[in-house]
């Protein structure tokens, strides 16, 4: 069986054009979403505040529970279904450090709306700021690590333009999963971040495999042109490209449609990298060997 | 021809079997992580300052017995919290040389400067020593903490530093996270303090509170209406005696009414300062104060030999018993604070597992049938290759002790659809060598040569990412991390070793004209 015939050539270097102005538009948009919404939404891993994940025995009503919460005095608080209707997410910006047990505090002021017997605590999140801050930076740093680490790597088994070209690539990727998580207004967690290093480990994976084509191809090139063989590389692994990222997605949906609602965001985030991360080894990272080729001769 | 084989497939055996032998059985080999089986996740800091101010109070006390020891006479003499200084003011400027004399004696004590009336010494502690108290305040802390969690019986918990003052405590499958928090966090500071009877509790509620004394609260809970009230106490504020000499602490039921009440002991030190309290001081209220609270304020009615004592404070058992716990582990040398907290249900926990094996069978199965199709006999291969990958997986979890998380859950699922690449790698290579012309065993030789480098480029670069992945992550993640890492490394092995002698065998049994690839 064949997903892509041996003697395939499409000219993908043609396409670099209408690739970069995709590539332009999806960050463009991402990013002005971004922005229009004041940064990033921040998960509290993050922002630091307080997670309560409660199940009812039947379906209750949100209203009848924003009331009954007033009494707790926890301040502002988004209230939502997470995954069926049975499950209430509450969300609060504030964190207490005080010694106390925030889950069975809400339970209880619930009693007088529910039977309190119908109400478990699922789970409860607790992040102080302090905390938030460090995650933070630590996930910040994390990103750099890794990318320094690539970077690191790849110009030692290639050459350090080829390194760039990567990063530029992975760049590409995380800003516009970054913008589509923006756009859904999802927020940005510990989780998230781990997806993200994932997608970025991902997306240099299939990167590689085409640089090391382009690598072998130029031993032999005889009179072709650097484009030419970038063609030709890409061609030569497109359907390994599109078998593995299949199979990738395989899994990823399996994973999005039945891992349940606690990982439903990670899985959304790899579903949207490993596209892009497809997309962007195809086309990004060689458009920017060939500019630096270009540069070089010119 | 292929001799090597002669050492391969025994090797191959040994690694699979071993791993078989870590992970199996499944259910005892591999521990879930909290999110999986819930449990509770605290991240403490320790109020180390609180300790640091403490010490300097005790040192006040410790100079002023000093220096009337010496018969001297002085002002008096007060900490400066801000900047752990101890300020000595003197009667007259005659005293100054022989008070110098006697703050000699503490070598931790710099003098740091006067006042401007000549009448006043400051002194500094040194920063060595407040390090050295803000580490003992960390060390005793956890030890406590140990001791509380130990008394309370929670299976296998964590309970560790974490950088300078935080303490980590891990509680898997608690089931009443409310009491694990108090049982954990309280200061359970005890201490025994008289009523200053000499000045009035209304003037000082005024705001008009004596130098030495303060005012602390009892609560008093109306059982009936559940209404709280607090009973104003002017206390003396200096501790009579504390709960360091303490040597036991248990639940006794009150013999008239049943209720539960909490029996204390005392070491001989204790109970020597006790009997001269309670001697001294008939017919006077002594307050009984924990972490603040006045839980009550007897009269004394006669001198109470024998270092017994008892707190009573309508406790329900379970509330009693829980404080004998926290008196019998000790204070807290200082306050911690609640920096992070996660709790997951049981309920929740199982729900996630069922999940992510749903996902993973969802996902395999089609990962499966897609490469059978593909790629024929020879992705029959690939999925062997495959299904050894998941079994070192958890022989490697196994063997590192790793909890397997939902995150973790996850990264098995991601592998199970990456490790198939190095074999996709290889197959496209073999394919390409067969259009150009090669035999069957030229081009399995050259598919598996050249796709080699390839692989090992594009998966240690994903490595990369997931061992800085793993030195950051908390947790789950760090589960996550370390199964990406054990999944690229197993998929090498078995997409690239493993395959590769499965090829050689069937090569090995028949000559092929074409392969099913």
């Amino acid at each position: 069986m064949k997903i892509i015939n041996s003697d395939t050539h499409i000219d993908f270097m043609g396409k670099i054009k209408m690739a970069l102005a995709i590539s332009g538009i999806l960050i463009l948009v991402g990013m002005g979403s971004v922005i229009f919404s004041g940064g990033l939404k921040y998960g509290i891993d993050f922002s630091g505040g307080t997670l309560i994940q409660l199940q009812f025995k039947t379906a209750p009503n949100i209203d009848e529970i924003r009331d009954g919460l007033k009494s707790v005095g926890l301040g502002e608080s988004t209230i939502q279904e997470f995954g069926s209707k049975r499950d209430i997410l509450i969300r609060v910006q504030r964190s207490e450090e005080k010694l106390e047990a925030v889950g069975s505090k809400v339970r209880d002021s619930l009693g007088a709306k529910f039977n309190k017997e119908d109400i478990t605590v699922a789970r409860v999140e607790m992040v102080g700021p302090k905390v938030g801050r460090d995650l933070r930076e630590k996930a910040m740093l994390s990103i750099v690590y890794a990318i320094i680490g690539i970077v690191l790597y790849i110009s030692w088994r290639f050459e350090l333009q080829y390194a760039i070209a990567a990063i530029i690539a992975l760049v590409h990727d995380v800003l516009v999963t970054m913008g589509a998580f923006s756009l859904l207004d999802k927020e940005f967690t510990l989780v998230i971040v781990a997806a993200f290093l994932t997608i970025i480990g991902y997306s240099l994976n299939d990167t590689i495999v085409v640089f090391d084509r382009i690598r072998e191809n130029l031993r032999r090139k005889g009179k072709n042109t650097l484009e030419d063989i970038i063609n030709a590389s890409i061609n030569q692994t497109l359907s390994r490209t599109l078998l593995t990222s299949g199979t990738t997605l395989l899994v990823v949906i399996a994973l999005f449609l039945f891992g349940g609602e606690i990982i439903h965001d990670f899985s959304f985030a790899l579903l949207v990298g490993v596209i892009i991360g497809t997309y962007s080894s195809i086309f990004i990272a060689s458009v920017f060997l060939v500019y630096w080729h270009s540069r070089k001769t010119a | 021809m292929y001799r090597d084989l002669k050492w391969k497939i025994p090797l191959i055996l040994a690694v699979v079997f071993g791993a078989v032998w870590l992970a199996y059985p499944l259910k005892e080999k591999i521990s879930l992580g909290l999110d999986l089986q819930g449990g509770m996740h605290l991240l403490l800091e320790v109020k180390v300052e609180k300790a640091v101010e403490a010490s300097l109070e005790r040192l006040v006390d410790d100079i002023k017995r000093d220096i009337s020891d010496d018969d001297l006479e002085v002002d008096r003499i007060k900490a400066i919290h801000d900047g752990q200084k101890i300020n000595i003011r003197m009667v007259d400027t005659l005293d100054l040389p022989p008070v110098k004399k006697v703050l000699e004696s503490y070598s931790f004590l710099s003098l740091s400067g006067e006042d401007s009336d000549g009448l006043g010494l400051v002194y500094q502690m040194s920063a060595d020593q407040i390090k050295q108290i803000e580490e003992n305040a960390v060390s005793q802390g956890l030890e406590t903490i140990r001791n509380r969690v130990d008394q309370f019986g929670v299976s296998e918990p964590t309970i560790q530093a974490q950088g300078v003052r935080r303490i980590l405590v891990q509680l898997p499958g608690v089931k009443d996270p409310e009491r694990a928090i108090n049982l954990i966090g309280k200061t359970a500071r005890l201490e025994f303090k008289l009523l200053d009877e000499e000045n009035s509790l209304q003037t000082a509620l005024a705001g008009n509170v004596p130098e030495d004394s303060e005012i602390l609260y009892q609560r008093v809970e109306n059982k009936e209406t559940g209404e709280v009230t607090k009973e104003p106490f002017l206390l003396k504020k200096r501790a009579v005696l504390t709960g360091e000499t303490l040597t036991g602490a248990e639940i006794r039921f009150d013999t008239d009414f049943n209720e539960p009440y909490v029996a204390l002991n005392f070491n001989s030190v204790g109970a020597m300062i006790f009997q001269q309290v309670t001697r001294e001081n008939i017919k006077k209220r002594l307050a009984i104060v924990l972490d603040s609270n006045v839980y009550s304020a007897p009269v004394i009615q006669d001198e109470i030999p024998g270092g017994r004592a008892q707190i009573t404070g309508r406790f329900t058992s379970e509330e009693a018993r829980d404080l004998a716990i926290i008196l019998r582990a000790g204070a807290l040398p200082a306050p911690v604070v609640i920096l992070e907290n996660r709790t997951v249900g049981p309920s929740l926990g199982k729900d996630s597992i069922e999940k992510g094996i749903t996902s993973i069978i969802y996902g395999g199965v089609l990962v499966v049938i897609f490469i059978a199709l593909y790629y024929k006999l020879s992705g029959i291969i690939a999925v062997t290759a495959l299904s050894l990958n998941i079994v070192l997986l958890a022989g490697a979890l196994a063997y590192f002790g790793a909890a397997l998380t939902l995150p973790g859950i996850a990264g098995i699922i991601l592998t199970v659809g990456m490790a198939i690449d190095a074999n996709v790698l290889v197959f496209e290579r073999i394919r390409e060598e067969i259009r150009i012309g090669k035999t069957v065993r030229a081009a399995i030789d050259a598919g598996f040569s050249k796709a080699f480098r390839t692989i090992v480029d594009a998966n240690i670069t994903t490595f990369i990412a997931a061992v800085v992945l793993f030195q950051f992550g908390t947790g789950p993640i760090k589960g996550f991390a370390i199964t990406l890492c054990i999944g690229i490394a197993a998929s090498m092995f078995t997409a690239v070793f493993v395959s590769r002698v499965i090829f050689d065998l069937t090569m090995n049994q028949r000559k092929l004209d074409k392969l099913s690839i």
